[in-house]
């Protein structure tokens, strides 16, 4: 049940061979793509979430083979050497990080909905129904809510 | 890894009909977002599959010459929230949609896998009941059409039968021109939940008279369910706080909803007269300013 799919991860081509069995998110972390945890398994929490073509999935309710042609993102592509990217940074700044296990899911839930809100005015209620999809037991969401808030300010790159 | 034994991809509606043909066992997988949940929980009836989820024939949102409003199964709900042909003609329908699940959710989950996986709880089942939505479905033997009402069996059970791909939902024009709908989901949180009840209305006022009523519910029986006999005796009635009792009143005779771990059948049938008279009176309230 080997198939061949390709596409990219993080702007860089990939030619892999995945079991047709496979989740997206059992195959991401087989080739070291760890960010990405598989918290429930149902698609209740959000730890797993990834962009495919700009959209958010959690990838353990995605097989593998779904992903052939397709643009991946995890949180492993969004700094830039040292450098943290603008959600990355906000998430420090605001608290937003406890025990991490969300954090990757929810970095990538921010990061596409600040890329698809730039510029424009967004509730806060805005802000938590599209993050509704992510559980995090630590932090309680206030900071997270700031941290897009943050990175939605005009002054921001 | 997924218990799967064995694996089919279809490009179009007759190859998904051919490998469905070719082995009975099998269930079509759209989204995934139900399939694979139950593969997790190592379900033997999912283990043969014939994979739909690039079928782009099933992707069309359409609105006909006459009217009709034809939905693909495989759209997904972000993508009915997107189209322009829902919300301009039947937003009631998104109203349903943007409760399913989170975002992640919604991004895959199609309306078709909503409807045929059967679930007495499907967010969309009731504003596509008061929109009276007919259900498409193709098979070796060609098209059929069928209420989705009728489409409707059991819990867990549609009326799909052996090789059928379930190709598209209709709305006809006279379903939803010069009415209004509205539809309220009741569930513990607002996000990732199961509805406790889900209530649609659909109301066609005419001289502060009801010419039209539909009301369906989710989870309020074995099946979403319409409420046919207080339907009956609300046309022809006036408008008024007179209406919304009756209604509300006579709803729990058309419906059976039972003692869950989610909730208790006293506690549903209290949430369902409750909605039944918001929700209509909601729908009410469109139809008069639309007039």
């Amino acid at each position: 049940m080997i198939r061949t799919i390709t596409g990219t991860i993080n702007s860089k081509p990939i030619t892999w061979q995945v079991d047709v069995r496979m989740s997206l998110a059992d195959v991401l972390r087989a080739h070291g793509f760890t960010s990405v945890k598989e918290g429930c398994g149902v698609g209740e929490c959000g730890a797993c979430a990834v962009l495919i073509d700009d959209l958010v999935v959690d990838s353990c309710l995605y097989l593998a083979i779904w992903a052939d042609g397709r643009n991946i993102r995890t949180v492993e592509g969004e700094a830039e050497g040292d450098q943290l990217s603008a959600v990355q940074q906000a998430y420090l700044d605001t608290g937003s990080v406890q025990c991490g296990f969300c954090t990757p899911g929810l970095v990538m839930t921010s990061t596409r909905f600040v890329e698809e809100h730039k510029g424009k005015k967004v509730s806060r209620d805005q802000i938590r129904k599209e993050h509704g999809g992510h559980i995090c037991r630590c932090t309680g969401y206030e900071g997270i809510i700031r941290a897009v808030e943050q990175c939605l300010k005009p002054d921001q790159k | 890894m997924f218990d799967i034994s064995s694996y089919h991809k279809a490009y179009s509606v007759d190859e998904a009909i051919m490998l469905l043909s070719q082995n009975p066992d099998a269930i079509p997988i759209a989204g995934g977002t139900d399939v694979l949940v139950r593969l997790h929980g190592h379900n033997r009836n999912y283990r043969h599959l014939v994979d739909i989820h690039d079928v782009a024939e099933l992707k069309v949102v359409d609105l006909e010459r006459d009217g009709t409003i034809v939905i693909g199964s495989g759209v997904t709900f972000t993508e009915l929230g997107n189209n322009p042909i829902i919300s301009a003609h039947i937003p009631v329908l998104n109203e349903g949609g943007a409760s399913i699940g989170g975002p992640q959710v919604r991004n895959v989950a199609t309306v078709g896998g909503n409807i045929c996986n059967g679930a007495p709880s499907g967010d969309s089942a009731a504003p596509l009941l008061v929109l009276n939505a007919t259900v498409e479905l193709k098979g070796p033997d060609g098209f059929r059409r069928l209420p989705l009402y009728n489409f409707y069996q059991g819990p867990g059970q549609v009326d799909r039968k052996a090789g059928e791909i379930m190709t598209c939902l209709r709305i006809a024009p006279e379903d939803y021109q010069g009415w209004s709908a509205h539809y309220f989901k009741y569930a513990m949180r607002e996000a990732m939940d199961i509805a406790t009840i889900g209530c649609g209305a659909a109301c066609k006022i005419d001289g502060g008279h009801v010419a039209g009523l539909r009301l369906g519910f989710a989870v309020a029986g074995p099946t979403p369910l319409r409420c046919w006999r207080t339907e009956e005796k609300a046309v022809g009635r006036q408008v008024n706080d007179a209406l919304l009792d009756l209604v509300k009143n006579s709803v729990l005779g058309d419906l059976r909803p039972r003692d869950s771990w989610r909730a208790a059948k006293d506690f549903r049938e209290h949430i369902i007269k409750t909605l039944a008279e918001r929700v209509l009176r909601e729908a009410i309230r469109k139809n008069t300013e639309q007039e």
